[in-house]
């Protein structure tokens, strides 16, 4: 189990891990001793601290000790500490290890309470995803071992921390200095204690899902292609895979069984688990190349052209919206834009964190949103880690490191009927794109009824017209009496809309079409496969939430339908009694209670033109 | 081609299901056991592998050699300079090796991906980052990078690995008359250690029991003060 130690520089931080390496028998024979020794000799008192200190030195001198990854062992299990000497070093740890950290381990001097640099250390791993914190509250000697202080900063601090979203597993008195707590509790000092000691209650923590536990990921990495067999060959970065298993290839949404699992020396096993490098055959013929990643249709990752995520920067250059980099995640490689940036904070000097930050520098956290030119297959980190972490290079230099973070599942796709396949065109998307002088999209609108979609729809739809370009808009009116005429508004029906919805707008864009849709479409997982439709197509998608408060759309009330909704006439309403789940990754928001139709087009014009032109 | 190499030509049939697309490089210093150039020759044949053979016979018919030049000379002129030739001949940018971090303290700083400038030099104060299995080098022509999947494991991990995966290798890591090899290097200068350990389940529990340093019979690193941080800015693996 990996546990990060953060804390303030003066609240024993060292102590405290030098005293657990001390007690759990971790040290190298005879260390302490020599310490002791020495510190004699030079007439200084012995302190745990210099244990980190000494193995710092030793991996100076070139000795092949790493201070960042110290082990120790308890009954239970086997720890790595992930230590940050120095706050320069912090940021670069934190991106080798802390990210990918189990745990953490908040230390605050009794003494002195939390500080300023405590909360900020609450933050950063509020923001690098850790959700299991232990405060181990340091110094009781110095506080004289008082359960009034103890319980001030539980109470002070916890409460933070749940404002950040965080619960802490547990808070532990300890003191560094005597030992009091750390491995075995000290009834004389504080016997009004009856909670855990540190390592107890590092030990109750839970252990992290192992890889094998978790869905299929199967990257691919190459294909060995020979006289008549290709072979698809990569590392299992997750769960298992047998032969016969019906694998989905995501992006491109392609099934296929495994026909065999390929090894060398051959071997007769059947399955194949996570770390195994491997090849596969399949037994159906589809075109699968590196980058693709093969799972289990009902564990299926999420297949994206935007992202959110937390960075870590580590480039000279500092980062700035609108810039392009190259994004690495697993076996995926494709260029993306930053278009957003949200909370930053310096992990250096742990300055506050800056709400409209322009850029992110160097030793910067930061939230971000990236738009990929291509669809990105991915996990939320803390559902697959390995799919769930990216690194952004500039071509030359690794700057970035990113954890993946606000994904949106599609629902799953019910596919009754086997053995079709998408026929490929021999006019290429590109081609038809040449012609056009444009690309084709899909322009998703989302918002209450009454928000304004169809006016924007309309009036979108003739600017597009007047720049000569292919465009059409898909609305209730037009699918709701023919395509989709045998559904009703329960959810299951309306969820079939969109897909239906989903899947012209992708064949219209497909054909080179800049689609605009105007419906509803109030529930996240509906537009998120709408999304990945799109993309599966390699098409533009664009989602604008078309935002208006309930009581502006309900005073509009263009049809007529609140009023049959609030009188019960009508059943299932968005907005009254059916929920509307508002998009927080729009690409585009336009408020239509504060902008004209006008201006909302014109802003969308601005961004939309530029995704849209060769 | 001693333990680490015969490892590394393990995972690379492994890779490759098989069959290893790339040629294997044998920098011949002239001055190698007889038993190595056997293995070689054996190797090649079993496993059907383009082996490349390269000697500085520039150097060599300048007279560098243990007989007269001290062993950071000979190991640079012989094993470096051969090394540099070779890349430059084949225009080769990538060089996989199978060293690790725990044979030396330079070794210890290396990366998986370690790139090296025109004249094969490291600069290891100036490394790029590398996690999460990820990196990035710019390769401008003449330069090369090392590829070095080994580097995190450990003597006893390679033992355990030949064992279980029933690798064969040269007989001289086994024990003869209380002596074994630990490293194969130059014959002049590479000493045998005292031990009974005459099957792999024997080295392992020697090895585990041990303290000494695994290159401590390699007198090369040990001829002056820093000799083989000298030896690997120049090139040396």
């Amino acid at each position: 189990m990996k546990i990060v130690f953060v804390g303030h520089v003066d609240h024993g931080k060292s102590t405290l891990i030098g005293r657990i390496l001390d007690a759990t028998g971790s040290l190298p024979e005879g260390k302490i001793e020599a310490l002791r020794a020495s510190c004699k000799t030079q007439g200084r008192r012995f302190e745990y601290a210099f244990v980190l200190d000494a193995l710092a030195e030793e991996q100076q001198q070139n000795v092949t000790i790493d201070t960042t990854q110290i082990q120790f062992r308890t009954a239970k299990r086997g720890y790595t500490i992930i230590d940050a000497p120095g706050h320069e070093e912090f940021i670069k740890n934190m991106v080798t290890g802390a990210a990918s950290a189990d745990a953490a381990v908040i230390v605050i001097a009794a003494d002195e309470g939390a500080r300023e640099q405590s909360r900020r250390h609450g933050q950063l791993l509020s923001l690098l995803g850790i959700r299991q914190l232990v405060v181990a509250v340091n110094k009781m000697d110095l506080a004289g071992f008082s359960a009034k202080m103890f319980q001030r900063i539980e109470q002070e601090y916890g409460a933070f921390l749940h404002e950040l979203g965080l619960n802490a597993r547990a808070f532990v008195p300890v003191s560094a200095e005597t030992g009091a707590n750390v491995t075995a509790s000290d009834r004389e000092a504080m016997p009004w204690f009856n909670g855990p000691t540190l390592l107890q209650a590092l030990d109750e923590l839970e252990a992290p899902p192992s890889t094998v536990d978790q869905p299929l990921r199967f990257p691919i990495q190459d294909v060995y292609r020979t006289e008549n067999r290709r072979i698809l060959v990569g590392r299992i970065e997750s769960g298992t895979l047998r032969v016969g298993d019906e694998l989905l290839f995501s992006p491109r949404h392609k099934t296929a069984r495994v026909a065999t699992i390929e090894r060398w020396p051959a071997s007769a096993a059947e399955t194949a688990s996570a770390g195994e490098s491997i090849g596969i055959t399949l037994r159906d013929h589809i075109f699968i190349e590196r980058g693709h990643v093969a799972s289990h249709k009902i564990d299926a990752p999420a297949e994206t052209n935007r992202v959110h995520a937390t960075l870590f920067w580590l480039g000279t250059e500092p980062l700035s919206v609108g810039a392009r980099y190259r994004l690495k995640l697993a076996t995926q490689d494709v260029e993306c834009q930053v278009v957003a940036l949200g909370k930053v904070v310096d992990a250096a000097t742990l300055d506050s964190a800056t709400a409209n930050a322009t850029e992110l520098r160097i030793n910067e956290v930061g939230e971000v949103t990236l738009q990929t030119r291509a669809p990105l297959v991915l996990d939320n980190h803390d559902r697959v880690p390995t799919m769930g972490r990216f690194v952004l290079t500039n071509g030359d230099n690794l700057i970035s490191g990113g954890v993946v973070s606000k994904v949106v599942y599609a629902r799953a796709k019910t596919v009754k009927s086997e053995n079709i396949f998408w026929s490929e065109s021999e006019i290429t998307a590109e081609g038809r794109a040449q012609r056009n002088q444009h690309r084709g999209a899909v322009v998703w609108l989302t918002g209450l009824s009454g928000a304004g979609k169809s006016t924007i729809a309309r009036a979108l739809e003739r600017e597009l017209f007047a720049l000569s370009m292919h465009t059409y808009v898909l609305d209730g009116d037009n699918l709701r009496h023919g395509l989709n005429a045998n559904l009703g508004f329960a959810p299951e029906d309306r969820a079939e809309n969109i897909r239906r919805v989903a899947e012209v707008a992708k064949l219209m864009a497909d054909a080179g079409t800049v689609v605009i849709t105007s419906f509803i479409s109030p529930y996240r997982a509906d537009r998120a496969r709408a999304r990945s439709i799109a993309l599966q197509a390699g098409a533009e998608f664009v989602e604008i939430f078309v935002d208006a408060p309930l009581e502006v759309c309900e005073q509009r009330d263009p049809k007529g339908l609140y009023r049959k909704a609030r009188a019960g006439d009508l059943k299932g309403f968005t907005g009254i009694d059916a929920p509307y789940e508002p998009p927080d990754d729009a690409e585009i928001v336009v408020r239509t209670a504060d902008e004209t139709p006008g201006e909302c087009v014109d802003r969308i014009l601005a961004q939309l033109l530029s995704r849209l032109r060769l | 081609m001693g333990k680490d190499s015969n490892v590394l030509l393990w995972l690379s049939l492994k890779a490759f299901l098989g069959r290893v697309p790339y040629p294997l490089l044998h920098i011949d210093t002239t001055y190698e056991f007889p038993e190595m150039i056997e293995f070689r020759e054996w190797a090649a044949k079993h496993y059907g592998i383009n082996v490349i053979v390269k000697v500085n016979t520039e150097a060599r018919e300048r007279g560098v050699g243990y007989e007269t030049h001290d062993p950071v000379t000979v190991t640079h002129e012989l094993k470096t300079v051969a090394l540099k030739q070779a890349i430059t001949e084949h225009k080769w940018n990538a060089l996989i090796t199978g060293i690790r971090r725990d044979e030396d303290p330079t070794r210890a700083k290396e990366r998986y991906f370690s790139p090296r400038d025109a004249d094969s030099e490291w600069h290891y104060k100036h490394q790029p980052p590398q996690f999460w299995g990820q990196f990035a080098i710019k390769n401008a022509p003449g330069e090369h990078v090392r590829v070095q999947p080994l580097l995190d494991w450990t003597e006893v991990d390679i033992w355990c690995y030949i064992q279980r995966e029933q690798i064969p290798i040269p007989s001289l890591y086994f024990a003869r008359n209380g002596k074994r090899y630990r490293s194969l290097g130059c014959q002049p200068i590479t000493h045998p250690v005292a031990s009974s350990a005459s099957t792999i389940d024997e080295i392992i529990a020697e090895l585990e029991a041990t303290r000494s340093s695994e290159r401590a019979g390699r007198a090369q690193d040990h001829y002056e003060p820093h000799a083989m941080q000298k030896l690997r800015a120049k090139g040396f693996m």
